[in-house]
């Protein structure tokens, strides 16, 4: 893992965590309403599945989306503004925390509906295929949403007409409170995919490395023609369902267990160790021996100091987005009719037929 | 230059333009390629365009509307086949969750250039699970646009505005009109898409209609003219938007509304018909609103009771004189 790549993997782990911590204050504060799912626990997929894919790839996300947002780079204030309803929100207020949409950067909408994210996504993987580009779609889904018939039928033709649709799986092994074998007759959500002949494999989605690996193998795949592909990366939101739900229907002593494989510990860990052995130095060849070493040389290591300086920097970044969102105004009404008609601008009604 | 058409062929001829000018057009449904479609409207286009363009589906309504928004999302211009709309209930979601909401969602990021064909109404004899007619349930979503072509000349006009516009536009189709044919002018400009048209003018009534049974009220409209009764028909065309103001200007010179709707009476599209109209013309109307419309029942299977669960043109001639005050003369 070179250290370019680790060092946003880093930024993108913390900033993900402090940004949700803080929005979980701010609802607490009563700048955020209505239903705010939170992702920490889960960050590694999330950073490690869009930093795999290229800016040209196609995302659909569900409800649970902020973190995928920001990683795909939709700015901190406009996120932040768009959880607070404010008319700077990516999406004017309009869509709020579960729609977040940013047509430029091909971030194509927040499904609050358990299950949408199949057929969005395999439309627009229908629409890349027809025209023959080489952009692919990365279609999130949790456990909950395997259930759904349009997970089937989306699998169905995806997999018949070789569409370029990457399936991830958030396995937080819960739908809101009903854990996964209550829910689930099969409960290795990969092997579903065998009805469908899409390959899929089970992964460790704690790990952000072993996530990007796994995603620029299968996209490696989709690339070269090959259809469809699953991944389902296990993985644990510490936090409820929601705001509104305490998660007490989860045993203390899992919570407990997976507490110590919080995803952010483990890539400062993976950043703290990240130094290259002897051996990997030696394993790389002569001739890339100076070029490392050069490398290592010229940049700081992540040490802790460098660790905590990221962590200052993003404190600023996620208390900079707050102020934004603050002095953000509220949309007005014409904001919300500019947005249900904006597709009929070269159309001119009739006197008094528009709904109002 | 004025052809004579099936309505089937109108559509067909629509599709047909519109895939041949702009390769963001393309077709998708259950058995619309290889097949043809069920009622013909995709007939020849899979030899011409390709399986790619005119894409035979899995029987997955909930799941090819849903890939239809996808499509749009992308600037594509997804022409769903949806065989009748008894089967759009499994694709709400996809229609009214998505398609509808998304550009509004985005705070108007989105086009979604998304067209959704289905045929429905009452046949002949198809059972209560494919028979009905549904209109109001998508009338009641704002972002949704709703095209009801009654003619051949409509079909050919509204299809293809409907794949020209960038919002979600409902073709619903009336399965018993398909072979109805019709006088086609394919290169006049074509009024708005939304636009009433009165089909008849008169003095004494105002029969508000779409779809087959705007074609039943210019029936009735013949045989109230014996009876001396002038009827104005106004076929909507559109029910959403609805064009008001055709229908209020008639209303300012006949002073009384008749709405005849096939589909079931209760909470349906003549009560919005009546209400909105009467919130413009309350002090134009001499006579209360009277409503022709559907039993509010399943539609039954037996023939006769099937034809006397919708109205029949004698149904629209009785209302219509009694509303104009007048009586039938015998015989």
């Amino acid at each position: 893992m070179d250290r370019d790549t680790l060092h946003k993997f880093l930024y993108d782990m913390l900033l993900a965590r402090a940004f949700e911590e803080r929005a979980a204050q701010e609802y607490s504060n009563g700048n955020i309403a209505g239903f705010l799912h939170l992702y920490p626990g889960e960050e590694a997929v999330a950073v490690g599945v869009i930093h795999a894919a290229e800016p040209s790839d196609y995302l659909v996300t569900t409800y649970r989306e902020h973190v995928h947002a920001l990683v795909r780079g939709i700015p901190p204030r406009q996120v932040m503004a768009e959880l607070f309803g404010r008319r700077d929100g990516i999406c004017k207020g309009m869509g709020g925390s579960m729609h977040l949409f940013d047509r430029e950067r091909r971030f194509m909408g927040g499904y609050a509906i358990v299950g949408e994210t199949f057929p969005v996504a395999t439309g627009i993987g229908y629409s890349v295929a027809l025209r023959d580009l080489p952009e692919a779609v990365i279609c999130f889904f949790g456990d909950g949403a395997v259930n759904q018939g349009t997970f089937h039928e989306a699998l169905n033709m995806a997999a018949l007409w070789k569409l370029p649709v990457l399936f991830v799986c958030e396995n937080n092994h819960y739908q809101i409170g009903t854990e996964i074998h209550r829910h689930s007759a099969v409960v290795d959500v990969h092997k579903r995919a065998c009805a469908y002949n899409i390959p899929a494999e089970k992964l460790d989605g704690m790990d952000v490395i072993n996530v990007y690996e796994a995603t620029r193998h299968a996209l490696t795949q989709i690339r070269a023609g090959n259809g469809p592909q699953l991944l389902e990366f296990e993985t644990y939101r510490f936090r409820g369902h929601s705001m509104a739900d305490a998660g007490n229907y989860r045993p203390r002593a899992e919570v407990n267990s997976q507490s110590g494989r919080d995803p952010v510990d483990t890539v400062i860990h993976e950043a703290e160790i990240g130094y290259p052995t002897q051996a990997e130095i030696a394993a790389a060849g002569p001739d890339l021996v100076d070029q490392l070493v050069c490398h290592v040389a010229a940049a700081d290591h992540f040490n802790e100091q460098h660790i905590d300086s990221v962590r200052r920097e993003i404190d600023k970044v996620v208390e900079d987005a707050v102020q934004f969102a603050l002095a953000s105004p509220p949309p007005d009404m014409q904001d919300a009719r500019d947005s249900l008609y904006c597709n009929r601008k070269h159309e001119t009604l009739l006197e008094g037929s528009q709904h109002d | 230059m004025t052809e004579t058409l099936m309505l089937w062929q109108a559509l067909n001829r629509a599709l047909d333009i519109e895939m041949a000018s702009d390769e963001s057009v393309f077709t998708l449904g259950e058995d619309v390629g290889l097949y043809g479609g069920s009622y013909r409207v995709t007939e020849g286009l899979y030899a011409k365009y390709g399986e790619w363009r005119v894409r035979d589906t899995p029987i997955s309504e909930g799941g090819f509307t849903g890939l239809g928004v996808g499509a749009a999302l992308t600037g594509m211009r997804p022409v769903v086949e949806i065989m009748t709309i008894n089967f759009a209930l499994l694709a709400l979601d996809a229609i009214i969750n998505m398609a509808a909401k998304i550009p509004f969602m985005s705070g108007g990021q989105f086009p979604m250039p998304l067209v959704i064909r289905m045929p429905g109404g009452v046949a002949k004899q198809l059972a209560a699970q494919h028979s009905q007619r549904l209109e109001h349930t998508l009338m009641n979503v704002p972002g949704l646009r709703i095209v009801v072509p009654a003619t051949p000349q409509d079909a050919w006009w509204q299809l293809r505005q409907a794949i020209a516009s960038d919002e979600p536009v409902i073709v619903l189709e009336h399965e018993l009109l398909y072979f109805e044919k019709g006088e086609v002018d394919l290169t006049t400009v074509p009024p708005p898409m939304h636009q009433a048209i009165v089909r008849r003018a008169g003095t004494d009534l105002t029969i508000v209609s779409y779809s087959r049974m705007a074609n039943l009220a210019l029936s009735a409209a013949q045989q109230l003219a014996d009876q001396n009764i002038q009827a104005e028909v106004i076929d909507l065309r559109s029910l959403s938007p609805i064009d008001w103001e055709t229908c209020a200007a008639s209303l300012r010179k006949t002073h009384r509304l008749l709405v005849v709707e096939e589909d079931c009476r209760f909470a349906g599209t003549g009560a919005e018909i009546i209400a909105g109209l009467t919130e413009r013309c309350f002090f134009e109307l001499d006579a209360v609103p009277v409503r022709v419309a559907g039993l509010d029942m399943p539609t039954p299977f037996n023939a006769e009771l099937e034809a006397a669960s919708i109205p029949r043109v004698e149904d629209i001639v009785a209302a219509a004189s009694q509303l104009a005050g007048t009586t039938p003369r015998p015989g």
